[in-house]
């Protein structure tokens, strides 16, 4: 489940940095005159990024101030799409896809795995790990399936012990190279594809 | 087996590297100005001529689509938008397009929007495919540089922006209307239709919304025409498509293939066949997790495109296939599937809101064969109770899959679920005070 209750801490103030505010600017110019209330989502990301990938009630209103438009709707966009944390997540944020596809798969290891590692509940934030962990539905990546996401990296065709491993290296706080886990290629079939052959090593 | 010349993602594994200079090397870009010059009735006619139906699901035919668009542009703007935000289990088509032939798309978004009189496009990429959709913008930013895109558009007179607005995991987004909704800065809640979108869409604007391989299709049809679109396939599911193959099969893949391909040949050939051979096949739910799934003994003789699939009371949706084999427990597949259009559900309209998770929460007792057999009966009426009484398509969306289940395993359900709650003789139950209602002599 996403983490759609607001923490308890909240942080007395935010403000956009200047890099935030410049990125900002640039996505409401993105829109027509008038109808700056579509930049929402990407502010709300903007400001999920500026504060340790999760949102403040304050960063709402702050938002909600920029873009012109009341307090209520920001609200309620940030609860709506689940990709808003309301609450702390660790640095590195791991989303484990359990949609049926993956589930099929194998994904319930790849949960098991987390458990292991990291913390018995999902979305429980240790206070001596870097890292937090969460079921999430479809990712859109059912070909590679099971995988999970890591901030924005996708890692595909995994089983329990190579998600061991890109977990020792999270908590070891070392980035693993993000991609397939078998070592095949993007989404053509693993041996023995039928198609595009002379492009093939091209 | 599709001849490797007539498919239209040449780049669709990435072989060829997806920048400018490789893409024109692919035929992208070439001619685009003379593709214009024709005018925007020949396109339409064109597109027409093709049986070009929509990829994202419902399958409408394009070239009608784009005609409902307003002939002459009154006070308000025409929009374009494209939608990428694939989240339907089973499927990842349009992640590959957007990484690996973002050109295809940028060119086919330039044609449709001469063709509909819009200048400027939203894409909406899903905000899970954060990465994917930066190597679009790359490529999008590469053709503002070459002059493909901005004024005067890769010459041919027209001005085109094009933005991303990426979402924020909400499946429902991926229905036309709520995508406008979520662009237009609030919750991704389906509107009622009509007015329909072509009309008053985006801003209260004249907007046409086609799934991002639709779009990219198009350029390649208007260069080697309608007709030898409409010759793959057949009568009315033409052309090419590309198929999601995932599950139990020795090597899931994407695939680009004619319609109309038998769907053993496509877990045969293409993904290495099912893991422990064709006759440990359960069954397949061919189109992505909102159809009603088919069992081995059809799989035999299917044929995947829309109306082979309608006959089969399934659908062909965004032909992501996810094969189940017998390791699997259907029930508890479904019961996930139900799970997802719980948590997906958008709130809107009660039938969905709150029979999606009735049908979750029956579907996981029945996986654990707590349910009683009357409960059986009682799934296929929350089914037929949301369907159809929603706003959006979501209600047939999470009934169907249910439907499916059904009407092909009910009899595994119903040997798992065999208890009757109904109390038919005198039993030592003290809290139990109406048993004397059972007597049959009274």
């Amino acid at each position: 489940m996403s983490l759609k209750r607001p923490a308890k801490d909240q942080p007395e103030s935010f403000e956009f940095n200047s890099s935030s505010l410049e990125a900002a600017n640039k996505i409401i110019s993105k829109y027509p005159e008038g109808k700056q209330q579509s930049a929402v989502m990407a502010l709300l990301y903007i400001a999920q990024k500026q504060n340790n990938n999760w949102i403040p009630l304050v960063a709402m209103k702050y938002i909600a101030n920029l873009l012109d438009m009341p307090y209520i709707k920001v609200y309620e966009v940030a609860t709506f799409y689940s990709m808003f944390n309301l609450s702390p997540v660790g640095k590195y944020f791991i989303q484990v896809c359990t949609t049926t596809p993956c589930m099929i798969r194998g994904a319930g290891k790849l949960v098991e795995a987390c458990k292991e590692k990291i913390s018995e509940n999902e979305s429980e934030l240790l206070p001596d790990k870097n890292c937090s962990w969460m079921e999430v539905e479809c990712l859109g990546a059912c070909v590679t399936a099971p995988m999970m996401q890591i901030n924005d990296d996708y890692y595909e065709d995994l089983d329990k012990e190579k998600t061991l491993e890109i977990l020792d290296k999270i908590l070891k706080d070392e980035i693993p190279k993000p991609g397939s886990y078998r070592g095949r290629i993007n989404n053509e079939p693993e041996n023995g594809r039928k198609t595009l052959m002379e492009l093939k090593n091209a | 087996m599709l001849k490797d010349q007539d498919r239209i993602f040449q780049n669709l594994y990435n072989d060829l590297g997806s920048n400018l200079t490789s893409a024109q090397k692919r035929g992208d870009w070439v001619n685009t100005k003379e593709i214009t010059e024709k005018g925007r009735d020949w396109i339409i006619n064109e597109i027409k001529d093709s049986q070009l139906r929509g990829r994202g699901g419902a399958g409408f035919p394009t070239g009608l689509k784009w005609s409902f668009a307003p002939k002459e542009v009154g006070s308000r703007p025409h929009y374009l938008v494209i939608n990428g935000d694939e989240s339907e289990p089973g499927t990842c088509k349009d992640r590959d397009i957007l990484r690996f032939e973002p050109h295809k798309l940028i060119e086919g978004c330039l044609i449709a929007s001469y063709a509909i009189q819009a200048h400027v496009c939203y894409i909406y990429i899903r905000g899970e495919y954060f990465v994917d959709g930066q190597k679009l913008q790359a490529a999008i930013d590469e053709a503002y540089e070459k002059k493909l895109v901005g004024k005067n558009a890769a010459g041919t007179g027209w001005d085109l922006d094009i933005y991303i607005h990426y979402g924020a995991g909400a499946y429902i987004c991926g229905e036309e209307t709520a995508l406008l909704e979520s662009i237009e800065g609030n919750k991704g809640q389906p509107r009622l239709k009509p007015p329909f979108p072509a009309l008053i869409g985006l801003y209260g604007c004249p907007t046409i919304i086609n799934n991002v391989e639709t779009i990219a299709v198009v350029p390649t049809i208007l260069r080697r025409g309608g007709k030898w679109f409409a010759s793959l396939g057949r009568e009315k599911n033409t052309g090419t498509k590309i198929f999601c193959i995932s599950g139990n099969v020795n090597n899931p893949c994407n695939v680009e293939e004619e319609m109309n391909i038998p769907l053993k040949e496509l877990i045969e050939v293409h993904a290495g066949g099912v893991i422990g051979g064709w006759d440990n096949l359960q069954a397949v739910i061919p189109g992505g997790s909102s159809m009603p799934l088919i069992p081995k003994e059809k799989c035999e003789t299917l044929t995947m495109d829309f109306d082979s699939l309608v006959a089969e009371k399934s659908g062909l949706g965004t032909a992501g296939v996810v094969v189940i084999n017998k390791d699997q427990d259907i029930i508890k597949c479904m019961a996930r599937i139900a799970r997802f259009y719980k948590h997906e559900s958008c709130g809107q309209c009660t039938p969905c809101r709150e029979g999606s998770g009735w049908m979750w929460r029956m579907l996981e007792r029945m996986a654990k064969g707590e349910a009683s057999k009357d409960e059986i009966e009682m799934l296929g009426d929350v089914t037929k109770q949301i369907e159809g009484h929603t706003i959006c398509a979501f209600g047939e969306g999470s009934s169907w899959p249910v439907q499916g289940l059904l009407r092909h395993f009910k009899d595994e359900i119903k040997k798992r679920n065999n208890f009757d709650p109904i109390v038919k003789e005198n039993q030592n139950i003290p809290y139990l005070v109406d048993q004397h209602l059972l007597d049959k002599n009274a």
